[in-house]
């Protein structure tokens, strides 16, 4: 499949893949090699986690990237971020691919793309404290007079809506909420302009999830931030992103303008999951939901790996697999439907 | 209308720990009837999973129920013995916990864990009580029960462990399931699957269940009443649609502006400053007033529960929007 010249990359897109896939398998050990040689049917196992992905994301975009668990979206968001090394494709920031950049670019290209996690308690060193924690890499890349480190990391923890006297504190003694912004003020620390953010507001309570939201908007005008926003929410997708890509089991099965993608959304798997989404809408809804559970990365169906579930798959979706199209400006969509409709 | 089948009044459930004294649940009030859905909204701390363990008097030491009344059915649960309790858990009222593992035994075959919990209650032919089960595993719609009956829980998805929890819930065909955030855990099409397949059941069945949650959304969708829980206490109680569209307590307006959704997109969500307070050292008065717009000096003494509204009851000395629904006595501060 060739990379969709999709409408972002006609304007310079600042990170760009092209054709990256990601694939884990568990080599067998000794022992299975042994049992392998006396018979027994043991095969090395592949997970296609990320599987053909293209993508570009102009600057100062906020792209939300949606999916169920398994589908690969934080495989996708930990190759964007450079924490794993695409098996195939190229990675390219700034039109330059990164796989390919060496010593201080290298560096540079490494620090302007920051990640932040889902559960701040397992990303945050339980022992060092939160002026450690935030300035340690400032200190490291000496990006900052020594001096003044602690008068920027104490900006920095105002910034994100901490209280600089809590600097000598450890992470145990804050709150779910408080630990984001801690990790927050650390991926800011380092003057980043992508933001990769993964499931960064799902384990907070809503209370709390909606003063991140608002910080993460207010920080983007500020800091002129670019954001890969990865989450299984919708509704904070939707409150946040200008552009949505929908995935399912490794691949964008469709992109689009946020606004286009939620009023009327084109691949069938989209439908369902916008039908399925529990919204604060008051009326009683009757669940009519899709049938079925994502299969395994391990052996996923042929053709289009949505078939199974699908209310409209046919004889062609079971064995071809759809490319990701345009269906409209800026949309794009990976459903064999579409070129039905056309005739 | 028939009594409530379960009615919680006043009730407080107090952790004595070295460090002081937990005030989980801390005046919760609140009513079910049978073949409706009760939503028991709070974030965490709230005391809403506390509230749900006390009425199936699984509270351990160091906590302890102590004070308020539950009645299920008539029954006075505080005053039930041990023996007579362990008659009806399971069997009258059943529970569903956010992690299926809690309930099931990774070590047991589905079926084995099923039976037992028959045989536990009444006495049933083999042949009969794996017909019952394979029933329940239908009814949950889990494909080919039979053959899945023999199988064990790790060859479950989470969302298949979820809908066998469920079953076995379902097996004594109870009056009243408290369900604890039960699709917290599962993807969204998954969580639709199960709130379509409860929704039938509690309509079918006539039965009750208490579906507790911190997510308004799900509840917004499934249950017929709401009650929303802030700090132990529970601060509104109302039909959902009326709680969603006109919430009479600041801090559901609070929550509901939290919530992101379509007519809010791209503007800043109306956040609840602050956090929420430590059950250890609540403070005086409403738990609420520290992160309140509204509050007064009155605040400083707790509100009681009140029926601000016909079928609407609330704990606040300042409820919103009762000037519009034509009692403007109570809106004046």
């Amino acid at each position: 499949m060739t990379a969709p010249d999709t409408a972002a990359s006609a304007a310079a897109a600042l990170m760009e893949l092209s054709g990256i896939s990601k694939r884990f398998t568990r080599r067998l050990d000794a022992a299975a090699k042994i049992a392998q040689l006396l018979g027994a049917r043991l095969r090395e196992e592949t997970v296609h986690a990320v599987d053909d992905v293209s993508l570009a994301i102009a600057e100062g975009e906020v792209v939300g990237l949606v999916g169920e668990s398994g589908c690969g979206k934080s495989t996708l968001g930990r190759v964007v971020a450079g924490i794993h090394q695409a098996s195939a494709g190229t990675v390219t920031y700034r039109g330059r691919d990164v796989a390919a950049l060496e010593g201080r670019e290298r560096m540079a290209t490494a620090l302007a793309i920051q990640m932040i996690f889902q559960d701040p308690m397992s990303s945050l060193n339980p022992r060092l404290r939160v002026a450690e924690i935030i300035g340690e890499a400032v200190r490291v890349h000496r990006l900052v007079p020594r001096p003044d480190l602690d008068d920027y990391v104490a900006d920095l923890m105002r910034r994100v809506g901490l209280d600089p006297d809590y600097r000598k504190r450890y992470p145990h003694q804050f709150s779910g909420g408080q630990r984001q912004r801690i990790g927050i003020a650390r991926a800011l620390a380092v003057r980043p302009e992508f933001l990769v953010c993964d499931e960064a507001v799902a384990a907070l309570d809503v209370s709390i999830q909606a003063q991140v939201l608002n910080l993460f908007m207010e920080l983007r005008q500020d800091f002129n931030l670019t954001y890969l926003f990865i989450s299984h929410d919708l509704g904070v997708v939707e409150h946040l992103s200008d552009r949505v890509l929908i995935m399912y089991l490794g691949r964008i099965v469709e992109e689009a303008p946020t606004e286009a993608l939620f009023g009327d959304p084109n691949h069938p798997y989209t439908q369902a999951l916008l039908a399925e989404v529990p919204r604060l809408e008051p009326g009683r809804r009757i669940f009519k939901p899709i049938t079925g559970e994502i299969p395994s990365p391990i052996n996923p169906p042929p053709g289009c790996h949505f078939h199974p579930r699908c209310p409209h798959a046919m004889e062609r979706c079971r064995v071809e697999r759809p490319a990701l199209r345009p269906t409209g400006p800026g949309r794009f969509s990976a459903c064999h439907l579409n070129d039905e409709a056309r005739g | 209308m028939a009594d409530p089948l379960l009615v919680v009044r006043d009730l407080r459930t107090h952790f004595f720990t070295r460090t002081g004294v937990v005030k989980a649940v801390d005046g919760a009030s609140f009513s079910v009837n049978r073949g409706e859905v009760l939503g028991i909204v709070g974030e965490s701390g709230s005391g809403k999973s506390i509230a749900g363990f006390s009425i199936m008097g699984l509270v351990d030491p160091p906590g302890r129920v102590v004070d308020g009344a539950m009645t299920f059915d008539g029954i006075d649960l505080r005053a039930l013995p041990d023996e007579e309790m362990r008659g009806l858990r399971g069997r009258r009222i059943a529970m569903v916990f956010q992690d299926p593992m809690m309930t099931l035994n990774p070590v047991l075959r589905i079926d084995t864990q099923m039976i037992e919990a028959l045989t536990a209650h009444i006495r049933i032919g083999k042949a009969d009580a794996r017909a019952r089960c394979r029933d329940a595993l239908g009814m949950v719609g889990i494909p080919a029960p039979e053959e899945r009956l023999s199988a064990y829980p790790h060859q479950f998805s989470g969302g298949m462990r979820q809908r066998v929890a469920i079953a076995i819930a379902l097996l004594h065909e109870p009056d009243l399931i408290i369900a604890d955030e039960p699709t917290t855990a599962l993807d969204v099409t998954i969580q639709a699957q199960i709130l379509y397949e409860v929704q039938n059941l509690v309509h079918t069945r006539d039965m009750a269940m208490l579906w507790i949650t911190h997510d308004l959304s799900v509840v917004a969708g499934l249950a017929d009443r709401i009650a929303v829980m802030y700090a132990g206490r529970v601060v509104e109680t109302g039909p959902t649609e009326e709680i969603v569209e006109r919430p009479l307590h600041p801090y559901t307006q609070g929550l509901i502006g939290s919530v992101p959704s379509r007519s809010k997109r791209g503007s800043k969500l109306r956040q609840i400053p602050g956090m929420a307070p430590s059950p250890l050292n609540l403070p005086e008065g409403c738990a609420f007033r520290p992160r309140c717009a509204y509050a007064t000096e009155r605040c400083g003494q707790s509100p009681a529960d009140r029926e601000l509204l016909p079928g609407r009851w609330g704990r606040c000395h300042h409820p919103l929007h009762l000037a519009a629904a034509g009692r403007p006595e109570l809106a004046k501060p």
